[in-house]
């Protein structure tokens, strides 16, 4: 395992395995080590070592920091100014069983996003500046520290969500917010599925701003709030921001969400700890072992999904990104041809095995397979950032 | 935008030869085979969509960046993908240079032609294709108006959030292109966060689909890659893009201060408060001059720096969110406050700054400058442009974007002065370095284009430049595909420097 402890350290090591055409895992905290496809490398680098906030400064709502940085250093940071990250980053150590320290390097390469992304964007939307390390070892800048910029092609985009396959990400900026002065959850009692779709589309349709819909069906609400969501079937939405506007808003939306079902007010505290696990997807982490899959499509797609699955095979689900963001365990095999039939078949989307053991994971596309035109710019691209292909290989896809 | 009214065939020789920016030296072979290239171009399109006379093509020979113009071989303007497809396989096999254009609204010369080049313009392309409520998204093609897809989803209290000033007339087509912001953006995001899939065609004429109504695509963020890329990537025909719900309300606030320091204060800390406006718009002396003559708007006279702060929800919120936002601004020594009580009054706040731009244009030329900066820098970028305006003997008035430190210094100058005008180029190329060398960069939401295309080199080192250009290879290898833009002429990958002329 090689440790650089700076990114000219990085340069010259990658720059190095390329002369040798040694290939890298590239490892930050490994808590996310689980997801996509086994890399079969022969080194590792590490960049827990490259760590520290390097420039924060609260007013201007802006943070610089190494990639091995802890993201429990980064939350305590902003907690300490009352800021936060927008986008909400699942922590997967209690799905994947996994240990260790999530680092923000980590979070930008898989792209890691929770319930907030439905308002605020995903961890992309967030990224401003990135510096990497190609496979050629050349130190590569893009980006900066300001809200806006269109100057020159967005690498920062392209870069998060890349899974290391690209380049060696050696230090991020990323826009903070505020934390929001208040927060409550409506509770919606008592819909099946596909009422439930419907109720969140008309709670999206209003000027409320939901900051999360999320849909908690039956067999798993009691896993959330230590089970003291009672009555059947919970959909349950966010509001968020300054304490007038959550009290005018909360009672614009239970006045609509009535017509619907039952409803109920979740608390500060409460809806803290329920958006949590929502977000670290508790009812699988209490189950460990069923394959579990992560699918994104339409929204009102959701849960035909899930109807059409369990015709064929069984399988638990619930919802979140008003039914656009799928959280399935499947009882017995992954079925990724059935998933992905059905995906395809309902307007498209993505279906990613987040939780199977290696074997599984090798033998069965982890990510949604791409079009042939995508795949083949996929690989163009990964030849221009990766020549040899020494980075993380077939983390994404074979040879990628 | 550029005010350069009624420029004469005359007045464009000499611009020739005053030209700061250069264009790639165009391909005589191909200008040669023009006529047999038009009859090619012929059997793919229509008769009404394809443009060779003179005349038809002046209108694209500029866009928004008026200073620098140049006629195009011919002009195409499908009306499908199909035929956007078999005109890029054409020009792909023929080594013809394409440039895609929108509504040609760029400010940063993005859609200028050359003479080698076959021009494809999407306007065409104009239908909406769907609306979807409930996956709240709509399927537009690339030649809809940026207005036009709020206009379509407005009775059904929906909107698309990025709204740049051109809205009226840029194509959705034209915002991925240069992944356009506008005045809400502080708090909906730009283009590149709103846009959730296109069908764009390849230089070869292949067809690629990304995204679609799910919140993430698949395999690499390619759907990020392409937003803002100048269309140097492919052309978009079609686009999936983000509804949101409408607003039940909107209402501004107006803030007198003493010094541009107070009003930088200020915007910082209601920011930093977590209060999020809408828009926070910021006028300095000479703008408020300016407008307030033509508009006369109200806007008080006595003070060195304004702000506009809008806010949106229901009455109750707005009400609990300015009585916040007016606190803070007491902190900071305001010195004059002014409501609004009704639409009228808010349409009476907003007339001034909407007005800016023609305003400035009715008192001189000028050219608006794009560079972004972090926030706390803002009263320090503000203090040396206008010591950088001074030493050119120029005058420049501020109004911008504050809330995300996106600055438009309006340089005025004299058109019809040759020596004032490159002044004022090379005064706005300073302003830009200022910005990158404080921390931002060259440009927050018109483009690079050509404008900025030589000022690359002072953002990026030359290993950040050729990362950009290899990522650009692998969609468009022989660099067919807007050519002239974004980076440096020079410097450019080996395999494209050492294709033959001819």
């Amino acid at each position: 395992m090689l440790h650089p402890e700076t990114e000219a350290d990085v340069a010259r090591m990658v720059g190095e395995a390329a002369a040798a055409n040694t290939t890298l895992e590239i490892v930050g905290g490994g808590t996310r080590a689980g997801l996509g496809r086994p890399v079969r490398a022969a080194s590792a680098l590490s960049v827990a070592r490259l760590s520290g906030i390097t420039h924060y400064d609260a007013a201007e709502l802006v943070m610089t920091a190494r990639a091995g940085t802890p993201l429990s250093e980064i939350e305590a940071a902003l907690a300490a100014n009352n800021q936060m990250l927008t986008f909400e980053p699942m922590d997967h150590r209690g799905l994947l069983g996994s240990t260790g320290e999530p680092t923000i390097g980590g979070v930008f390469a898989a792209n890691v996003s929770g319930p907030r992304r439905l308002s605020a964007g995903a961890a992309r939307d967030s990224l401003l500046g990135v510096r990497f390390v190609n496979g050629s070892g050349d130190i590569v800048k893009s980006g900066g520290r300001v809200m806006k910029n269109v100057t020159g092609l967005d690498l920062v985009k392209l870069m998060a969500g890349s899974w290391g396959t690209l380049g060696v990400i050696c230090e991020v900026t990323f826009k903070v917010l505020p934390r929001p002065e208040a927060a409550v959850t409506i509770v919606v009692g008592g819909l099946n599925d596909a009422e439930a779709a419907h109720a969140m589309a008309a709670a999206m349709a209003l000027p409320v701003e939901c900051s999360g819909a999320a849909h908690l069906p039956e067999s798993l609400v009691r896993a959330f709030l230590d089970g003291r969501l009672t009555g059947g079937p919970a959909t349950v939405l966010r509001l968020e921001g300054l304490t007038p506007s959550v009290a005018v808003r909360s009672e614009a939306l239970q006045a609509v969400m009535a017509g619907h079902g039952t409803v109920a007010v979740l608390d500060a505290d409460e809806t803290s700890q329920l958006w949590r696990e929502i977000r670290d997807v508790k009812p699988f982490a209490d189950r460990p072992g069923k394959p579990v899959w992560r699918v994104s499509l339409a929204p009102m797609a959701g849960e035909q999904l899930v109807a059409a699955l369990r015709l064929h095979t069984g399988v638990d689900a619930f919802y979140d990104w008003q039914g656009g963001l799928v959280w399935l365990a499947m009882e017995q095999d992954p079925e990724p041809e059935l998933i992905r039939g059905f995906v395809k078949a309902l307007g498209g989307g993505h279906a990613q095995l987040v939780r199977a053991n290696a074997a599984t994971r090798s033998s069965v596309a982890v990510f949604e397979p791409l079009s042939p035109p995508l795949e083949a710019l996929t690989r163009r691209l990964k030849i221009q950032f990766d020549p040899q292909a020494i980075l993380n290989p077939g983390r994404m896809l074979a040879g990628v | 935008m550029r005010a350069v009214p009624g420029v004469s065939p005359a007045r464009r020789q000499e611009d020739a030869m005053a030209e700061l920016i250069e264009f790639q030296v165009p391909n005589p072979a191909i200008i040669g085979r023009r006529a047999a290239i038009i009859a090619d171009l012929a059997d793919l399109l229509p008769a009404e969509c394809l443009v060779t006379e003179p005349r038809e093509l002046a209108p694209f020979e500029t866009d928004a960046f008026v200073s620098y113009r140049r006629l195009p071989l011919a002009v195409a303007l499908p009306e499908t993908t199909a035929q956007v497809s078999a005109l890029l396989r054409y020009c792909s096999r023929e080594g013809i240079p394409v440039v895609p254009r929108g509504a040609g609204t760029s400010l940063s010369g993005g859609a200028i032609p050359q003479e080698d080049a076959v021009v494809i313009g999407v306007s065409k392309l104009s239908r909406i294709l769907e609306v979807d409520y409930p996956n709240r998204a709509a399927v537009v093609q690339a030649g809809v108006t940026n207005i036009n897809i709020s206009q379509a989803v407005d009775a059904d209290g929906f909107f698309y959030a990025p709204d740049p000033s051109s809205q009226l007339a840029c194509t959705i087509g034209g915002n991925i292109g240069m992944n356009s912001g506008g005045a809400h953006c502080l708090k909906y995001g730009v283009t590149t966060n709103n846009l959730l899939g296109v069908r764009m065609v390849m230089f070869d004429g292949s067809i690629v689909d990304i995204g679609g109504k799910a919140l993430d695509a698949e395999g690499y963020d390619l759907l990020g890659l392409i937003c803002g890329s100048e269309g140097q990537l492919g052309i978009v025909t079609e686009a999936t893009v983000r509804l949101l719900a409408k607003p039940e309300g909107a209402r501004p606030v107006l803030f007198g201060f003493d010094s541009s320091e107070a009003a930088g204060a200020c915007v910082t800390d209601v920011i930093g408060a977590g209060i999020i406006p809408v828009a926070i718009e910021f006028m300095d002396k000479p703008a408020i001059d300016i407008c307030e003559a033509f508009a006369k708007a109200g806007y008080p006279m006595d003070v060195e720096a304004l702000l506009i702060v809008e806010v949106e929800g229901s009455e109750a919120e707005m009400d609990a969110m300015l009585a916040r936002i007016i606190e803070i601004a007491r902190r900071h020594g305001v010195k004059t406050v002014k409501e609004s009580q009704s639409a009228l009054e808010a349409a009476a706040i907003w007339k001034g700054r909407k007005s800016a731009f023609g305003a400035t244009g009715r008192i001189s030329d000028y050219i608006c400058m794009d560079g972004t900066v972090p926030l706390g820098q803002l009263s320090y970028v503000l203090r040396k442009t206008g010591e950088i305006i001074a030493r050119y003997g120029l005058r420049v008035a501020n109004v911008f974007h504050a809330g995300d430190g996106n600055m438009h210094p309006l340089i005025l100058f004299d058109a019809n002065n040759e020596d004032e005008r490159m002044k004022a180029e090379m005064a706005g190329n300073d302003i830009l370095r200022l910005c990158v060398d404080a921390g931002g960069c060259l440009t927050g939401e018109h483009g690079v284009g050509i404008e900025k295309r030589d000022l690359m080199r002072h953002q990026y080192a030359e290993a950040d430049l050729n990362q950009q250009m290899r990522a650009r290879s692998a969609f468009d290898p022989n660099w067919i595909l807007n050519p002239s833009k974004v980076f440096p002429l020079d410097g450019r990958p080996d395999s494209l420097e050492t294709r033959p002329a001819a």
